[in-house]
């Protein structure tokens, strides 16, 4: 099969691509969605059950799409979210080929070359959309956890029945983390929670969901090039958010009420023993103050904005309960029979052949433009802005490379 | 309102400069420090250290530093020093105190004065072999700061903080590290 010519290939049919190809579409610019599996693929195939979104429904619009239904302060779970997605994508009547593969991506002379197992396309442009969530990522001593122990990810993990009887380690302090050790232990199993730095967020601050005062602040729409330090902002733990009915504040305090263990970052294993870091007071300490800093800006905000009355009064949640001696060891094999390693996410980009990765295997980019003409990346924590892996974050971003990619089109287009 | 020029006698730029530096050159941010220790007598020991290793390349110190150590007269030694145990703690409470120095130059906070208060507990039925369950080390460490600042509760608790996650020594205190020993 000859290969396909087509200006811009976007890879990655989730919301981003999606975002992207309404830009694309309303500049009249040609371009393909390429998608591995369906629309939204990763939400139907790598989510546990119970995952809702950690933002309001009110929160949730793309590019001309938003929120219709009646909860605009509900959460989604994961098929409403596919719905959604999925809905996008027929509105925009988005140019899809879905169940393609990128298998390679390399440069030719004028653009790219993008191999699929479904015959290769020629580009000059690229979009990069395929998820900032593709591969768990676990620290490699969990190779030297013995094999009694079962271990998980948060790809692998589905709900709690997969689990054996008998404690089960949580690793990670992050949304997911906190989620799974909830659910978990009200499986009834001993949950034992090892906490590194973390984000902590209460639900509803004065009576509003927090994802209110981020928006309404300005605080989520920061720009990368604002912040002190990209990197750290970039690499920070999903705040502790928890999308439920009631609107629960799911923290440490809460995981403490219900018997969770709170110990200290897993910091090697030796034998049959999980050796755990002796900084849990540290990490707690500096969550709180983090936490009293932000609510602090939001109190600040409110008063210059004249919404201070409106609200309710200011509050502060209380600290961090930590355990005057947490524990040092865990037993594998004995205390713990499952760990879940809720330690995050990397993008998997080993498709690409491209040289736009630095040393340590971090996709250079300038918010969002590769080094290397025509490529963007798009959906990653922090993008462009704050709120860029949020749902409703795409818009401004695909709006802002899809001008910079509608530009360097003109622009190579004058000059052949 | 005129601003005040915050001095913690710390470089900060120079550190900054040369984070900047080492992002770019992973090699020359790989360090090994160093120690010498010479048996005196008894439980008397005298430990030097001068040089070290660091930006590509060998470095010393400005002069030879020397710690005696020994054990004091309840253990029925001499006590020609500290006992190692202690060592440690002003390992620690030193590179905490650095810590907050350097912070608080970075966010501009004056310090008027720092002192740091520590006390590692530990039962001995360890080291002397009565009780195996007994582990040899500290069962805790408490460390207490009293500030003195031109900053509120909350950003001297955050100084505080903030210095021990970028401590070497809390790090080593926390954290396991394989020590590996050899002989002649």
């Amino acid at each position: 099969m000859t290969d396909r010519r087509i200006d811009t290939v976007v890879v990655g049919a989730g919301h981003s691509g999606l975002a992207m190809s309404h830009t694309l579409a309303a500049r009249g610019i040609d371009h393909v969605i390429l998608e591995r599996g369906e629309v939204a693929h990763s939400w139907r195939t790598e989510r546990w059950d119970s995952l809702t979104l950690l933002t309001p429904n009110w929160q949730s619009r793309l590019p001309g799409h938003a929120y219709d239904g009646d909860d605009p302060d509900g959460f989604m779970a994961v098929p409403e979210v596919i719905d959604f997605i999925t809905g996008y994508a027929g509105t925009i009547s988005a140019p899809l080929e879905t169940a393609t593969t990128v298998t390679a991506v390399s440069p030719t002379g004028d653009g790219y070359r993008v191999k699929t197992d479904q015959g290769a396309w020629k580009c000059r442009a690229l979009v990069l959309a395929s998820g900032a969530c593709n591969r768990p990522s676990v620290p490699a001593f969990s190779r030297a956890v013995p094999a009694s122990v079962d271990q998980f990810t948060p790809m692998s993990y589905r709900n709690p029945d997969q689990l054996a009887p008998g404690g089960v380690l949580v690793v990670g302090a992050s949304a997911t983390g906190l989620q799974l050790a909830y659910e978990i232990q009200r499986s009834g199993r001993q949950v034992t929670l090892a906490v590194g730095e973390h984000v902590r967020m209460p639900r509803l601050y004065r009576g509003r969901d927090i994802q209110w005062w981020m928006d309404a602040s300005g605080l989520l729409d920061e720009r990368y090039d604002e912040v002190d330090d990209i990197v750290r902002a970039r690499n920070l733990p999903s705040p502790q958010l928890v999308g439920t009915p009631t609107r629960i504040t799911l923290d440490l305090n809460a995981l403490t009420d219900i018997g969770v263990r709170l110990v200290g970052r897993i910091a090697g294993v030796n034998g049959d023993r999980a050796q755990l870091s002796g900084s849990l007071r540290n990490v707690c300490n500096l969550a709180d103050l983090k936490l009293g800093r932000l609510l602090d800006t939001f109190d600040e905000w409110a008063v210059d904005n004249g919404i201070d009355a409106e609200v309710d009064p200011p509050e502060r949640p209380a600290r961090t309960r930590v355990e005057d001696s947490p524990p040092l060891a865990l037993g594998l094999g004995s205390e713990i029979c499952s760990i879940v390693w809720a330690t995050g996410y990397r993008p998997d980009f080993s498709w690409l052949d491209l040289p736009v990765m630095d040393p340590r295997g971090r996709f250079r980019h300038d918010g969002g433009v590769a080094d290397l003409p025509g490529v963007y990346l798009l959906g990653m924590p922090f993008l462009r802005r704050r709120k860029s892996s949020f749902i409703h974050g795409a818009e401004d971003d695909a709006r802002d490379l899809g001008a910079h990619l509608a530009g360097y089109l003109d622009a190579t287009a004058r000059v052949a | 309102m005129t601003a005040v020029q915050v001095n913690n006698g710390v470089n900060v730029q120079a550190l900054l400069d040369a984070r900047e530096a080492l992002t770019n050159a992973p090699e020359a941010a790989q360090f090994k420090w160093r120690a010498e220790c010479k048996w005196v007598n008894g439980t008397h020991s005298s430990s030097t250290v001068e040089g070290f290793f660091g930006l590509g390349d060998e470095q010393r110190h400005r002069t030879t530093f020397k710690f005696d150590a020994d054990h004091p007269e309840v253990f029925a030694s001499e006590d020609n020093g500290a006992t190692p145990v202690e060592l440690v703690l002003v390992g620690l409470a030193s590179c905490l105190t650095a810590g907050v120095a350097a912070v608080a130059q970075n966010r501009e906070i004056q310090l008027k004065s720092v002192t740091a208060t520590l006390e590692g507990g530990m039962d001995i039925a360890g080291i002397l072999g009565i009780d195996s369950d007994v582990r040899n080390g500290f069962d805790g460490i408490n460390v207490h700061f009293n500030i003195d600042a031109d900053a509120s509760q909350e950003d001297i608790e955050a100084l505080v903080a903030q210095s021990q996650k970028r401590s070497a020594v809390f790090d080593i205190v926390t954290n396991p590290t394989n020590v590996t020993v050899e002989v002649n």
